[in-house]
């Protein structure tokens, strides 16, 4: 079961009114590698792994659905009373027929979230390193966003949620360790 | 001196289109350094850890854009 | 809705301070389920967040539901604002 918790994980703010960023934050909202996939796929993958890693899968993907709700809540800030006008002008035209003001779980490019996104093998080991992979894709993803950012407070979320990436890909290469069973036996090759 | 931000550089051919941006850079995070954890790493206070996103120092790895790159510039 | 005083940005800072520690040490111990210090330190901050939270509930309102905070009357979970909205 799960709790909601009535806080985000990290104060966030944004400096103005921007749907462009809007817009490219969305790939971390409901891209390839973003924070919906991450949750789901970690959360998934734990019926068939080994229980010592269970534990980090619930805790990692309990965490994703925390940047879920910071991303949304970015996005939301960036884009609340902006003007249809000003929408298409960010290139948001075409969401906004579809979706008025709402958030969609698709990415940048207007693709729609897909479960082929995330891969789920029941081969713990396979499994593990697309979590690292993710992790990893997910870091390089926030810092092309960051690139395209001149919104220090957005940017100062941003890097916070991209720290967090790099603890993840490190909890999940030492959980790789772990499924290795070697880490207090001498090693002979 | 360790760096977390690496370089090379590409090919150049006479006929590129574009003025070269390099050397290009990518970044290796300390997470790949480590191995596994070892116990007692110094941390960070609390507030300091939510700010850096890590509550062990040997993990914290800021990154800025080139906008923020410019207005440092521009300070100093 | 009427606006959010200072003290509530203040207390909600403190209290994702703390929580910050807690679930970076809680993914730590996932790994590492057998160091006692980690796991005193884990502990202490636990209880330390348990006092914060009943200081900013009592303030603020419920953190949670399901039951895992109080109502006073009417039922308030949705008395301040959400947390995309602050």
């Amino acid at each position: 079961m799960w709790i909601y918790e009535k806080k985000l994980q990290y104060p966030v703010r944004v400096s103005s009114c921007n749907p462009k960023l809007a817009k490219y934050l969305i790939e971390q909202y409901g891209g390839a590698d973003g924070e919906l996939a991450a949750a789901l796929r970690y959360l998934n993958q734990r019926y068939t792994i080994p229980d010592k890693v269970v534990g980090l899968l619930t805790d990692i993907g309990t965490e994703e659905f925390a940047h879920l709700e910071m991303i949304a809540t970015m996005v939301y800030k960036l884009t609340k009373d902006a003007t249809p006008e000003q929408l298409k002008e960010a290139g948001l035209g075409e969401h906004y027929v579809n979706h008025g003001p709402a958030l969609f779980y698709h990415n940048a490019a207007g693709s729609p979230w897909t479960a082929t996104y995330i891969q789920a093998k029941g081969d713990p080991i396979a499994d593990l390193y697309e979590d690292i992979a993710a992790e990893e894709k997910a870091r390089a993803t926030y810092q092309w966003i960051i690139n395209m950012s001149d919104d220090p407070d957005l940017n100062d979320g941003l890097r916070f949620l991209r720290e967090r990436e790099i603890i993840h890909a490190q909890r999940f290469r030492e959980a790789v360790e772990l499924l290795k069973e070697e880490r207090d036996q001498k090693k002979i090759f | 001196m360790f760096t977390t931000r690496k370089t090379y550089q590409p090919y150049r051919s006479p006929f590129d289109p574009c003025p070269p941006l390099t050397p290009k850079t990518y970044v290796t995070a300390p997470n790949l350094y480590i191995g596994f954890q070892p116990p007692r790493l110094p941390q960070y206070a609390p507030y300091e850890a939510l700010r850096k996103g890590t509550t062990w120092k040997i993990f914290y790895d800021p990154y800025c854009g080139p906008y923020e790159q410019m207005k440092r510039n521009e300070r100093t | 809705m009427k606006q959010m005083p200072k003290e509530y940005y203040d207390l909600l800072h403190q209290l994702q301070a703390i929580d910050f520690v807690l679930i970076d040490l809680t993914l730590y111990l996932d790994t590492h389920p057998h160091d006692y210090e980690a796991i005193q330190q884990f502990n202490e901050l636990a209880q330390e967040r348990k006092k914060l939270k009943k200081q900013y509930e009592t303030q603020f309102g419920p953190l949670q539901q399901y039951g895992n905070s109080y109502s006073h009357y009417p039922w308030d979970w949705s008395k301040t604002p959400w947390p995309w909205q602050v």
